[in-house]
């Protein structure tokens, strides 16, 4: 595998029971860079993210077939560790999910989760956490209070620095700016471009304008098929497929 | 699906192909000027030169309104960022008609220096590819896009015999002639110019259409063709 894929999907199929969610897809993610996926409800973006930190596990009835790789091993094969893979690859959801704890808490839960019981390291880690996902300065004298008691967008990034104070190597956003206004998605956004020097990123997203500014890569899914994936500027200019064209300039259906 | 946004692309596209008309008209009437040294006609040349300029600061806005409103993507963005580019072109085929009416002006009340022989074949071309770039703009026509591109070396061939012919055989030989010459010598010019102009929209109109760049890139429109 090339040394600057940091994940590929190779040949994957998905199934929930009898329906089938996505259809010989074969997608290289690219280290430090953003890759957005874009399609219409449906068409298996959700799930496609979901698999590359095994979060359908335990879905009942759900089959896979084909192969996801992290840095060259097989994530779904027996010796594969799905606790160690999620910390490897973290998950930021769509709607902000702190934990009813403080906010100190909230970013230390993952290294208590993996027993590290280190005072110092733990306090430098969250501020080094807070730090990066851009919250530090509005939360630096109340980190103690309850983390519920944060906006929406500042609970996004409560859910980013939470990740990261795990230390992952991919970020997977699952539509993050969904439910934030623009002020606070015109952050996350800044953020994910930031954050890209040192992880790599994946996102979905409904919005195509935010394709179109956060990310180096996009791919389009449609009824479960991978479509097209080329750069952004590529695909948003001159895309190759009509029916990518099509969904990108609102004329679909 | 219908898009209310379909309505106003159109409505941009009959505003380009209207100011294409009053361009392809101003040129037309410039060539007549000069065919019948007609100093009324290259005066109503040089005052409707403003209409042209209005239509591209009014598609120029239009444009660029759609562009923050609708934030276009794909074809359509290649649509109306083409379309800005376009306007540029056809207001200076305008200025160049201008520019014409002028030397036709500065002709008057001495004979003409020879029969025109180069000139007029010219003009016909000018006015060949400039029909033929607007009609390959509004059909999406690359094929006949490509074949205008290919025409201007022809349009270069015949200024270059204009303008040896003049100097070689005029000013060279007799410089009183050069008062003469020099206002042919500046048509031929503006004539090839337009033709240039006329070869930038059709290379924009293979980028509508196909997102193939082929400007600076002649050898890519040997493919296909």
């Amino acid at each position: 595998m090339d040394e600057a894929i940091k994940m590929k999907a190779e040949n994957v199929n998905f199934f929930y029971g009898k329906t089938q969610a996505l259809k010989d897809v074969s997608l290289d993610i690219h280290a430090h860079s953003v890759t957005a996926i874009i399609g219409p409800s449906g068409c298996g973006k959700s799930t496609f993210i979901r698999l590359l930190n095994r979060m359908n596990d335990l879905i009942p009835h759900a089959q896979l077939i084909g192969r996801v790789y992290l840095d060259c091993q097989d994530v779904f094969s027996h010796a594969a560790d799905p606790v160690e893979l999620r910390r490897r690859v973290g998950m930021v959801f769509q709607k902000p999910n702190p934990f009813p704890k403080s906010i100190f808490e909230n970013i230390a839960y993952g290294l208590h989760v993996n027993n590290i019981k280190d005072k110092d390291f733990v306090e430098t880690r969250v501020i080094e956490s807070l730090k990066k996902a851009a919250l530090w300065e509005e939360v630096r004298h109340r980190l103690h209070e309850s983390a519920l008691k944060l906006s929406g967008g500042q609970q996004q990034r409560l859910c980013i620095a939470r990740c990261l104070a795990v230390s992952p190597e991919v970020i997977l956003f699952d539509e993050p700016c969904a439910s934030l206004d623009p002020i606070s998605t015109a952050k996350i956004e800044e953020l994910i471009l930031e954050l890209k020097k040192e992880y790599t990123i994946v996102i979905v997203t409904h919005n195509m304008q935010q394709a179109a500014r956060v990310a180096d890569y996009t791919a389009f899914f449609l009824l479960g098929e991978l479509i097209e994936f080329n750069k952004t500027q590529e695909l948003f200019t001159a895309p190759k497929d009509k029916r990518t064209e099509a969904y990108i300039t609102g004329r679909f259906g | 699906m219908e898009r209310h946004f379909d309505e106003e692309l159109a409505d941009l596209k009959k505003d380009l192909l209207d100011m294409g008309y009053l361009v392809e008209r101003a040129i037309g009437n410039s060539v007549e000027a000069l065919r019948t040294l007609n100093s009324q006609k290259a005066q109503k040349v040089i005052i409707e030169d403003k209409v042209i300029d209005e239509c591209e600061l009014h598609i120029d806005e239009r444009s660029l309104d759609l562009l923050a409103l609708r934030q276009p993507m794909a074809v359509d963005l290649r649509f109306i960022a083409m379309t800005m580019k376009i306007t540029t072109d056809l207001e200076r085929m305008a200025d160049l008609a201008v520019d014409i009416a002028q030397r036709v002006l500065e002709l008057q009340g001495a004979p003409l220096l020879k029969p025109l022989v180069d000139i007029p074949k010219l003009a016909v071309l000018a006015q060949d590819m400039v029909r033929g770039a607007l009609d390959a703009f509004v059909k999406g026509d690359v094929n006949l896009a490509k074949k205008l591109i290919l025409r201007d070396t022809e349009a270069d061939a015949l200024r270059n015999a204009v303008q040896s012919e003049l100097i070689n055989d005029y000013i060279v030989k007799d410089s009183s002639t050069t008062s003469r010459a020099v206002p042919l010598l500046l048509i031929a010019r503006h004539l090839e110019r337009i033709c240039d102009h006329a070869t930038n929209i059709a290379e924009d109109v293979i980028y509508m259409v196909e997102a193939k760049v082929v400007k600076h890139h002649p050898e890519k429109l040997k493919h296909n063709t």
